[in-house]
């Protein structure tokens, strides 16, 4: 069916919340500045809001990040449910500890290590867009370079030659760590500098850096925009 | 029963933990160096007195929380 053009389409989107949790006012501000509905989940519920078209998992820091970054977050008890409306197709987002909890919890393939200078980088960071045919960053064009914060001390994207492989061929790699032409750039460390990827059915996306905080010119970005409003084309 | 734990990133993933420990050897003077390593250790205190048992389930503590397969192996000592 036809959109008209002046409808705006208004998504309902769920936002986690884990002990230590810190960024998920930064995403409720982000998408309801871009006129969508949102919804805190507290860990310990056991059901996702009814009807919601996305599932954000916001960065911080899960329970402490004892042991490894997002190990424990991943069985709370909100997880069962995460884990059945991934499985129903539903879309998910995870930024920075919560591309980390969807490692961990076998949603996205790859894992996060210590950056390589044992650093906790935060700054703003030239991505490349790989790939675009998803409904994250439809809105951006191929090779499109953006400007987006990051600030994390494990986002060393590690995964084996074979999984970069299958990554490659499915067009899951999203974004790289990028110069300001798009050439790839050593960040952390992470393999073929990748910062972020999708699963191969293309509903869950999880990235390092933090496009809740590109929303604003005076605050040095406004290209968070198109990649959020990228889920309104469901 | 006691269960120890060692958790090791896999060989071949760069430990830059276990680098800057190496380097840092180096400049004291421990040249007889070729790799560090640096891994958790988990120590388990368990109920049950039977060792395959202990095994067992230890084992599957590790798959399902205590390591990330995906880059790091483990190994369990039963004591």
């Amino acid at each position: 069916m036809q959109k008209e053009s002046i409808d705006k389409i208004s998504l309902e989107v769920a936002i986690l919340r884990f002990p230590g949790t810190n960024c998920e006012f930064d995403t409720q501000y982000a998408f309801e500045k871009l006129g969508h509905k949102t919804t805190l989940v507290w860990h310990e519920n056991k059901k996702l809001p009814e009807n919601i078209n996305l599932l954000v998992i916001p960065g911080g820091f899960s329970y402490g990040d004892y042991l490894r970054s997002g190990s424990i977050a991943r069985f709370s008890p909100i997880m069962k449910a995460v884990l059945e409306y991934a499985k129903n197709n539903g879309k998910i987002l995870g930024i920075c500890n919560g591309f980390q909890i969807l490692t961990e919890a076998g949603l996205l393939p790859g894992a996060l290590k210590r950056n390589n200078n044992l650093h906790f980088i935060s700054k703003h960071q030239n991505l490349v867009v790989i790939n675009n045919n998803n409904s994250f960053l439809n809105l951006c064009q191929k090779n499109e370079v953006l400007d987006i914060p990051i600030a994390h001390a494990d986002g060393n994207y590690y995964i084996d030659d074979a999984g970069l492989d299958d990554l490659e061929k499915n067009g899951q790699i999203l974004l790289r760590y990028s110069d300001a032409s798009g050439k790839p750039v050593v960040v952390n460390g992470s393999v073929t500098s990748i910062a972020g990827v999708c699963n191969k059915e293309r509903n869950i996306f999880g990235l390092m850096p933090h496009p809740e905080r590109a929303l604003e010119a005076i605050l040095g970005s406004q290209d968070g925009i198109r990649m959020l409003q990228g889920f309104e084309s469901l | 029963m006691t269960a120890v734990v060692n958790v090791f990133l896999k060989d071949g993933v760069l430990d830059p933990q276990g680098k800057a420990a190496h380097h840092a050897l180096d400049s004291l003077g421990f040249s007889n160096i070729n790799d560090v390593r640096i891994g958790k250790q988990i120590i388990i205190k368990l109920e049950t007195t039977n060792r395959t048992q202990a095994q067992n389930e230890v084992e599957e503590m590790c798959e399902t929380l205590l390591a990330n397969t995906v880059i790091e192996d483990y190994n369990i000592e039963i004591q």
